[in-house]
């Protein structure tokens, strides 16, 4: 998840008789659903484009750990305090393998770093959104992370060997993330009247920005049909935004809370028949907002990760300085 | 607390107020140390310290929850472990004031972790001796995490003492300023004495010389030097706590205190 807006060449994908053997080679690979790996030749567009993906992805665990994190220490149980902390940490070791795998590419981790900091890349819109109550923690595990989980499952199959391998690693921890999300849901759903609120105005305040989590819609989107040819995307925006909108709405009902969209009606004509929800447009121009870097906590999340990288450096230094005396030490001996 | 009138033990071989002040000491430890720490997460100076520290925080609220659940039973007023977290006053919990201390910088966190691991190692150690099953079995359990916590810290407080000038001196001041509070560990109180004479637990006197010559062969490899003379800070144990404590108490209990009762 977490890639919303990945540029890619720009240009509509080539055709076969278009391309030169080499790159026509490496397209009949992929049409052969065999995975491409760090040392084979590839167009540099695809490159570039995975490495703008991967990045934007683990820039986002990074920065999506601090919403969560804001409630670990208020956590309300020892058990609620563990399971929170244990899922943001998940999420600093998904941050921590896409990082590796974006290295396979031939950019470096603190490259990387560098380009979130200066404000160069970005990361998902959704992690720009403040955690005001308890029940936010639960609004994110379950449609955060349930969206997160709707465009995650298709990349294990991504092209690109390295990501589709940590994809497999990141779904597994994924889906106990949206578990943990749901139940605190329950819990509030079903306990007192301040509790119900709770939940309630933390959905009111999730949904939107949720849907906005699949980008806009692939229509206004070049780039979209040169990375499915790719075969580093593998379903559109809009097909996943559906998917999850209709996986999500009943889930609201079991809970006996109201999704926050009037427009909101099960269609029987939908999904070639098989029947779908109907939603209200999402509001693209808060969504554009955010990502120009105007949302609620854009700011405060990046100033945290400047923060974070500036208080540690003397920290790294001082790791980096003991490696070269003991390297030192050991020629000398 | 309850324990003041001491219910007749089950078992007769278990000493219930001992046992108590143990399992509540230990817990309170435990868990302030993991409330520490865990403010870290998402802000740590690289990604694999984040994951590490989160992972030992994690670890102590596992052990808190051991600790604090036994000390419930023990005391047999119904309080569950998440009580005695989430709803005692400052003036009640037991933890010594190293736990407790601000984070300050990453070095001074590190600094505090080893300090209390270089004593928790050995303490869990004279546990697993103990006279009360129960605690033997949260011992040895503890003793296997805390084993991979002493060789994380004492690595870190290595290599940034024998790092560059500055980290030598973040970690030299960290030192200066926590070593007071590590001396709490070591000085016996009434509840102390009386558990290691029921055999709950070890004299707090052998524990703190297999710490201390730990400590000092770790600090000369960090280039690092305890102070000689410093009287120990404490008053944790008689839950005289520093100021510092109650907006942290504040933070950890507000959803338990502002909605009583409900489920979570």
């Amino acid at each position: 998840m977490y890639a919303q807006k990945v540029e890619s060449t720009g240009a509509r994908p080539k055709s076969l008789d278009e391309m030169d053997p080499q790159e026509r080679a490496f397209q009949e690979r992929i049409d052969a659903n065999i995975k491409i790996e760090p040392k084979e030749w590839m167009p540099e567009g695809y490159r570039k484009t995975l490495i703008r993906q991967i990045s934007q992805h683990a820039h986002s665990e990074i920065v999506g750990q601090l919403p969560e994190g804001n409630w670990i220490t208020r956590a309300p149980t020892l058990d609620r305090k563990a399971i929170l902390l244990a899922k943001v940490q998940d999420e600093a070791g998904h941050g921590l393998y896409l990082y590796c795998a974006a290295e396979t590419l031939g950019v470096t981790r603190d490259q990387l770093t560098e380009q979130l900091l200066s404000g160069k890349a970005k990361y998902s819109s959704i992690f720009n959104y403040p955690t005001l109550t308890w029940a936010d923690i639960g609004a994110i595990g379950w449609l955060v992370d349930g969206a997160a989980i709707m465009n995650q499952v298709p990349l294990q199959r991504c092209s690109y060997g390295p990501y589709s391998r940590a994809m497999i690693r990141v779904c597994k921890e994924e889906s106990f993330h949206q578990r943990q999300g749901y139940d605190i849901m329950m819990v509030l759903s079903k306990g007192s009247e301040e509790q119900r609120a709770m939940a309630q105005d933390a959905l009111n305040r999730w949904w939107w920005p949720s849907l906005m989590m699949f980008g806009p819609s692939d229509a206004e989107s070049v780039h979209s049909a040169q990375s499915m040819a790719w075969g580093i995307k593998q379903d559109s925006n809009d097909d996943l935004r559906q998917k999850f909108v209709d996986q999500t709405v009943p889930q609201a009902e079991y809970l006996g809370l109201k999704v926050p969209d009037d427009d909101i009606v099960w269609n029987e004509a939908k999904n070639d028949g098989k029947g779908g929800y109907d939603f209200g447009e999402v509001n693209w121009d808060e969504f554009f907002d955010v990502l120009a870097g105007n949302g609620p906590c854009n700011a405060e999340r990046l100033g945290a990760r400047v923060k974070a990288w500036e208080d540690g450096a003397w920290f790294r230094d001082g790791l980096m300085a003991h490696a070269d005396k003991q390297a030192a030490r050991k020629i000398a001996a | 607390m309850g324990v003041e009138t001491i219910r007749k033990p089950a078992d007769t071989r278990v000493a219930v107020k001992p046992a108590f002040d143990l399992a509540l000491r230990m817990g309170d430890n435990a868990l302030i140390l993991a409330q520490r720490n865990a403010a870290w997460c998402g802000h740590a100076p690289a990604l694999e310290e984040d994951i590490a520290l989160a992972n030992v925080a994690l670890d102590l609220i596992g052990q808190a929850k051991l600790w604090l659940g036994y000390a419930g039973e023990l005391e047999g007023e119904g309080r569950s472990a998440d009580d005695l977290a989430f709803l005692r006053d400052g003036r009640e919990f037991r933890n010594v004031l190293l736990v407790e201390t601000p984070n300050g910088d990453f070095g001074q966190t590190t600094m505090r972790q080893w300090l209390y691991d270089s004593w928790h190692h050995f303490m869990l150690e004279g546990l697993k001796a103990s006279s009360d099953e129960r605690i033997v079995e949260i011992a040895e359990k503890s003793a296997k995490e805390v084993a991979y916590h002493l060789e994380r810290s004492t690595d870190l407080v290595i290599r940034l003492g024998d790092g560059t000038d500055e980290s030598h001196k973040r970690m030299q001041d960290a030192l200066d300023y926590l070593w007071p509070f590590a001396r709490e560990l070591d000085v016996a109180d009434d509840a102390d004495r009386a558990i290691a004479a029921a055999g709950i637990g070890p004299d707090l006197a052998s524990v703190a010389e297999k710490a201390l010559a730990y400590r000092s062969e770790a600090l000369s490899q960090a280039t690092l030097t305890a102070p000689t003379d410093a009287v120990p800070r404490k008053g944790g144990k008689a839950g005289v706590h520093s100021e510092a404590f109650g907006f942290m108490l504040a933070e950890m209990q507000v959803l338990q205190r502002t909605h009583p009762g409900v489920k979570w």
